[in-house]
């Protein structure tokens, strides 16, 4: 699925400073039981978002109205355990397109690239710098420019460079994705194939 | 002419490389394919979407298991929605030609179970699922790893992905194992004291006596685990072991074409001198069985030791105290005698024939302790056959247990086999994340031996105790 482009993103952020968010808490493996692609972001976060009986957990950062934006930031080792892109679906479907972290899951971090979520990967202090950011102005904004590769944050200025390879880079810029890459190539393929053992 | 020495990681991965961009992925050809219910519908859906085909349906194998119930398997799948995914990869599977293992199939199971024992992954191949334990896989000498559903979708339509080639670790363990230490030990060791992010960016070689030393099912309970530490996969060189497990198997070569296969499959091996990234060398003589009290694998410890404060196991203060009040643990406490609601053995790190017969071997004479509830799940239907033929069904039967049908079950608790919030669980599958076995479930991973030792006294009991 081609998605939108992804260039300069200025907005708010909602902070999340946990370690180790698994893709079992993005989204519980029961909530993966559609065959489309549809309403993920319903169930994001689930059990730390809602009670059993389904009322909000009022201490949970997505139910707090003074956190919103399109940047979700989360603390070190986002993303890991199981492959399932629905946690990138359920991120993406709930509204946000960049996540931010010092460190992420190599899974998570290809299926978010793979839909057009950007992973920004900053230093510890960095990310610690944002977290103090939002800490004293919730509504404090944050700028991911992709095609300078850099992350600012606006009200002090501080900025840091993130890493992307320039292929991703290209494909993000433009709304591609590796699908059509492979499709343009398939005659490489197919004289690859010819000569497998398996 | 001298020439780089290579790992054997190098040779499998650069042999399957049809293209590498610069400053960007690899293109890597995928020998094999495992599909399964969950992650695949939506696959299927994009490349009817972009009026895509698939390009080699027979480097593609499905079967159903993540949704599928482990008990009255004959009768209709009562969840409409677990119902309709598994209709889906029936009619996907069948709209392009691809093997399907359903439900009620002889050689349905666990995808990462099935696949070994009926001879479809073999050394050097390269092999994907849209699931993260595909790393099992890398027991026997391949590359192995969990890919997205937007990837599954790469594969099928070009049997390719595009993959940035990941670091090279290598762990090397030394020594031999003591008394009623399995290789669910070895591994729960390993990430406990690389933490669970230890090995991200990396795939991992594992080497020395303790795995030359291991069976297969062994080797693929510690390839298995290698994502609990981030890894992308793990790998072990093949050797007669390896040859000897996948002589004879359904889709394993034959004749001539074994005997070529042979001769490659000798060659994969790193090389004396060649270099890896990371290197971490361990000792045999320090694993314990092992048991988790937190809420990642790398929350793991010694079975007699307690449970380390929070400047012990490093990370941030506040997500390890999180992960304990969560658990209903305290800093310092011991895990031993710690009351067990529910045991679970099964899953695709601990499903195998080898550990029913490690579980049964404590049950033996013995019965199971009351207030407990056991989930006993073969990975397939050839394991369980094999349980019944081998008289662990009779062992498990006296002793007051019963066997459920094929499939993922508790460890991910997709279907009916949830574990009810606030209870404890002591699990042979791989992840203790919050809720992983039903919402407010609380998870101990452990090894088919620690499982059987509470599963018969009530409590976290120290397996060596009763073998």
């Amino acid at each position: 699925m081609a998605y939108d482009k992804f260039t300069v993103l200025k907005s708010t952020a909602v902070p999340m400073p946990i370690e180790n968010v698994d893709t079992d808490q993005i989204i519980p493996a029961r909530f993966l039981k559609a065959t489309e692609r549809k309403g993920f972001g319903d169930n994001l976060f689930r059990d730390w978002r809602y009670n059993a009986d389904g009322s909000p957990k009022n201490d949970f950062v997505l139910n707090n109205p003074i956190y919103s934006g399109k940047i979700l930031v989360g603390g070190k080792n986002f993303g890991s355990g199981s492959s399932r892109e629905h946690a990138a679906w359920a991120i993406y479907d709930y509204g946000f397109r960049c996540v931010v972290s010092s460190f992420f899951a190599d899974i998570f971090k290809n299926n978010a690239l793979n839909i057009g979520i950007l992973p920004v990967q900053v230093s510890p202090e960095f990310l610690h710098k944002i977290f103090t950011a939002i800490e004293a102005d919730p509504k404090a904004e944050l700028v991911v420019d992709l095609p300078a590769q850099t992350i600012t944050i606006s009200a002090t200025g501080e900025s840091e460079s993130f890493d992307i390879n320039s292929y991703k880079k290209h494909n993000m810029t433009n709304g591609y994705d590796d699908i059509d890459y492979l499709q343009a190539m398939k005659e490489d393929i197919k004289t690859f194939a010819a000569k497998s053992m398996y | 002419m001298s020439k780089i020495p290579a790992t054997l990681f190098d040779k499998v991965w650069d042999s399957h490389a049809v293209r590498k961009i610069e400053d960007g992925p690899d293109v890597l050809f995928i020998d094999r394919h495992f599909i399964h219910e969950v992650t695949s519908p939506v696959a299927f859906l994009g490349l009817e979407n972009r009026g895509l085909s698939v390009m080699f349906p027979e480097k593609t194998f499905a079967t159903a298991d993540h949704n599928t119930p482990t008990i009255n398997q004959h009768l209709p799948v009562q969840d409409p929605l677990s119902a309709n995914q598994l209709k889906a990869l029936e009619s996907n599977t069948a709209k392009y030609g691809i093997s399907h293992w359903g439900l009620g199939n002889p050689r349905n199971g666990i995808v990462h179970v099935v696949g070994p024992e009926n001879g479809i992954t073999l050394p050097g191949m390269t092999i994907v699922c849209g699931d993260s334990h595909t790393s099992t896989h890398g027991a026997f000498g391949a590359i192995a790893f969990g890919i997205g559903t937007s990837e599954v979708e790469m594969v099928l339509s070009s049997q390719c992905i595009m993959q940035q080639k990941p670091k090279k670790m290598r762990i090397t363990v030394t020594g031999t194992t003591g008394k009623g230490i399995t290789p669910k030990d070895v591994t729960l060791y390993i990430i406990s004291q690389l933490t669970a992010a230890g090995a991200t960016g990396y795939f991992v070689e594992y080497a020395g006596e303790v795995f030359e030393q291991m069976s297969m099912e062994g080797r693929m309970t510690v390839c298995n685990m290698s994502i609990e530490m981030g890894a992308r996969g793990g790998i072990i060189a093949p050797d007669e072991t390896t040859f000897a497990y996948i002589k004879g198997r359904e889709k394993a070569p034959q004749g001539a074409a074994w005997d070529n296969a042979l001769a490659y499959w000798k060659t994969l091996k790193t090389e004396e001198g060649a270099t890896f990234d990371k290197e971490y060398t361990f000792n045999a003589a320090d694993i314990e069985p092992m048991i988790t009290y937190g809420t990642n694998p790398g929350m793991g410890m010694g079975i007699t030791q307690r449970i380390p404060v929070a400047q012990e196991a490093g990370g941030s203060a506040a997500s390890y105290e999180k992960s304990l009040q969560y658990m209903g643990f305290q800093e310092e406490e011991p895990m031993l005698g710690k009351k067990v609601d529910y045991v679970f053995i099964g899953s695709c790190t601990n499903g195998r024939i080898e550990d029913f017969r490690a579980f049964a071997s404590v049950v033996k004479g013995r019965k199971k302790a009351e207030g407990v509830t056991a989930w006993i799940v073969p990975g397939s239907h050839i394991v369980e056959q094999q349980i019944r033929e081998e008289g662990i069904l009779d062992i498990l039967t006296a002793a007051g247990f019963e066997l459920r049908q094929p499939g993922c079950s508790a460890c991910l608790a997709m279907n009916d086999d949830k574990v009810p919030a606030g209870k404890y669980a002591v699990s042979t599958s791989n992840r203790n994340f919050e809720g992983r076995q039903g919402p407010g479930s609380r998870t101990m991973l452990a090894s088919p031996l620690v499982a059987a030792a509470a599963a018969v006294t009530g409590v976290v009991t120290d397996p060596r105790e009763l073998i």
